[in-house]
């Protein structure tokens, strides 16, 4: 194959090659789209929640898009150990004040972040989350501390919306 | 092979034979030249074809039944169970089913790796059976999930998850394989879609599969070429059909006292508590035929490589042709292949079984000692076997050692009388 000049049939095959991959593409999208979360599972974004009843050194576990949510009412010792633990010693450091800006409130995805299991309470080597899958360790700020999962486990948007009231979501 | 020059005896057979060749195909697959001395290990690739065809047939009066929804797919499971006419026979069957399917693919697959089936020129045959293998995972898997058990969605969101430790686009991947922020009805109907299309591909493969069979033929276990037909053949009807047909029985007594006396000594009693997004039962352990690579993945302390070393366990036997690079096939010729062979059914068994023990301790420690083997034995003994091992003479053909004439008579002729 020598040398050839772009021709006439040359460029008619780039073009219609071109606007065929755009069509597939087109068509093709919607395909994959479709499994993405639809709008109804969209709409469940938030929850709210009454943690009036909760006392310290408790867990109520509730539901927020399909996904257990811990809401951890510390005790003192708790707090003060999860503050006293030193940023070299974490696998994801993450300051407990950024994880609990209410100190005495830890709310987090129950999930383990490995394979997703969900973690137990008041089990393991640090006094937090132990989870029974793959053996991950969790202190009392929900930071991985031992085990194959890889981070803390995930804080999502929340807030106070009035004393008893926690909106998740 | 002579089957191009068939032509149907009757009038009718041949204007219909001129119009479709259905008949030379017949024609071809009864004649079929088959090694004769083919052992039982070669009955396994029928009994597959058995496997495949029950899960299909129970799969689809199953699901005449079954309700793919969160809130009613595990009470749709005990209706079939109590009060769908058989339908406990018919489900027990399906579940039972897959892991007798497994148990044969096992056996099919370490057939070939015994006496190198993978090797030059049937390549092609051996990755497309790891494509079926893979499959075949895939559906079992899905269809694990269909009960809607507490093993059934916590299965189904560790392994949705793996595919989490994906770098940047993992969790998008996650979300998009739920089709939700967890495993929840959309992906319950989604893996039944795909558990009921799943066993059509592999039926293609399949005909891909004994379609790239058919041009070289069998291996044997001496694993020679072998002129074809010859005196070292037989014809697949009646010789290798009643041989099969013999060994499909054998199996389907073992299939029937799972089906009838053991019918969940192989599946989880978790599984008989529906699904609760809340609790995590306290220790989840997938079918048995996927311990081993459940074993692996545990054994290495990083998410991300563990899931790696997990894919690359199956993977690596796609190119597994091209990692042995000795030119015998059969271990009957390779005195330390064998010994090598036989070390690592044992380490897979070993796999297997810590795969099934919580991942701690010593079982921690054995699950990495045997990974590790796992792959050495693929990366680094087989490559380096090819070129140090001193491989026993080959005879010529299937006959040669019996009839004589073979330099080796002795040693051919006792490694045959062995084989069968």
């Amino acid at each position: 194959m020598s040398e050839k000049k772009t021709k006439r049939r040359d460029f008619l095959f780039t073009a219609t090659s071109a606007v065929g991959a755009v069509g597939a593409a087109a068509v093709v999208w919607p395909m994959i789209d479709q499994m993405n979360p639809d709008a109804s599972v969209k709409a469940l974004a938030s929850t709210e929640v009454d943690v009036s009843s909760l006392t310290p050194g408790n867990t109520l576990t509730v539901l927020w898009r399909g996904k257990p949510v811990f809401i951890r009412r510390r005790t003192q010792e708790e707090i003060d150990e999860a503050r006293s633990v030193k940023m070299e010693d974490l696998i994801h450091p993450e300051k407990d004040e950024d994880r609990a800006k209410n100190p005495e409130w830890l709310v987090m995805l129950g999930v383990c972040t490995h394979l997703g299991c969900v973690p137990l309470n008041d089990k393991g080597d640090y006094n937090g989350w132990f989870c029974p899958c793959h053996g991950s360790h969790y202190d009392t700020s929900g930071r991985i501390r031992k085990g194959p999962a890889p981070w803390n486990m995930e804080v999502p948007k929340y807030e106070f919306v009035n004393a008893n009231t926690i909106k998740i979501g | 092979m002579s089957d191009h020059d068939y032509r149907p005896k009757s009038k009718v057979g041949q204007w219909f034979n001129d119009r479709l060749p259905l008949l030379t195909l017949a024609n071809h697959l009864t004649d079929y030249p088959t090694p004769k001395n083919l052992n039982y290990w070669w009955t396994f690739g029928g009994i597959l074809t058995f496997c495949l065809i029950t899960q299909i047939v129970t799969g689809l009066t199953l699901a005449m039944h079954y309700i793919a929804h969160a809130d009613m797919a595990f009470e749709s499971v005990e209706h079939i169970m109590r009060d769908v006419n058989y339908g406990w026979l018919i489900r027990y069957i399906h579940a039972n089913g897959a892991s007798m399917f497994f148990l044969a693919v096992y056996i099919h697959i370490f057939r070939s790796l015994f006496y190198g089936s993978y090797k030059s020129p049937r390549e092609i045959i051996w990755i497309l059976g790891i494509i079926i293998y893979l499959l075949m995972m895939a559906a079992a898997f899905m269809g694990y999930v269909l009960p809607w058990g507490q093993m059934s969605f916590w299965g189904a969101t560790v392994i949705t998850n793996l595919f989490s430790a994906i770098p940047l686009v993992g969790e998008g991947i996650v979300t998009w394989l739920w089709g939700g922020y967890s495993v929840d009805n959309p992906t319950l109907t989604r893996f039944f879609t795909l558990h009921y299309l799943i066993p059509f591909l592999i039926l293609g493969l399949v005909v891909l599969h004994i379609w790239a069979l058919h041009v070289p033929g069998n291996n044997n276990p001496v694993g020679i070429d072998i002129k074809k037909p010859s005196k070292d053949t037989v014809p697949f009807h009646p010789y290798i059909v009643i041989k099969d047909g013999f060994a499909l029985l054998m199996f389907m007594i073992v299939f029937a006292f799972f089906v009838f006396y053991a019918p969940n000594i192989l599946g989880h009693a978790d599984n008989y508590i529906e699904a609760n997004p809340m609790v995590t039962p306290a220790h989840i352990v997938p079918e048995w035929y996927l311990l081993p690579f459940y074993a692996i993945l545990r054994s290495v302390p990083d998410k991300l490589l563990g899931v790696v070393a997990m894919l690359s366990a199956i993977l690596i036997l796609a190119v597994l042709p091209w990692l042995d690079t000795s030119k015998i096939r059969s271990a009957v010729f390779r005195p330390l292949y064998k010994q090598f062979y036989w070390i690592l059914v044992a380490d897979v068994l070993i796999l297997g079984y810590v795969g099934a023990m919580p991942a701690e301790g010593l079982y921690l420690l054995i699950a990495r000692v045997a990974t590790a083997y796992y792959f050495l034995h693929f990366l680094v003994i087989l490559p380096v076997l090819g070129f140090k091992e001193k491989t026993l003479p080959v005879p010529l053909s299937i006959t040669e050692p019996v009839l004589g004439g073979s330099p080796n008579l002795a040693a051919a002729r006792n490694k045959e009388s062995k084989i069968e």
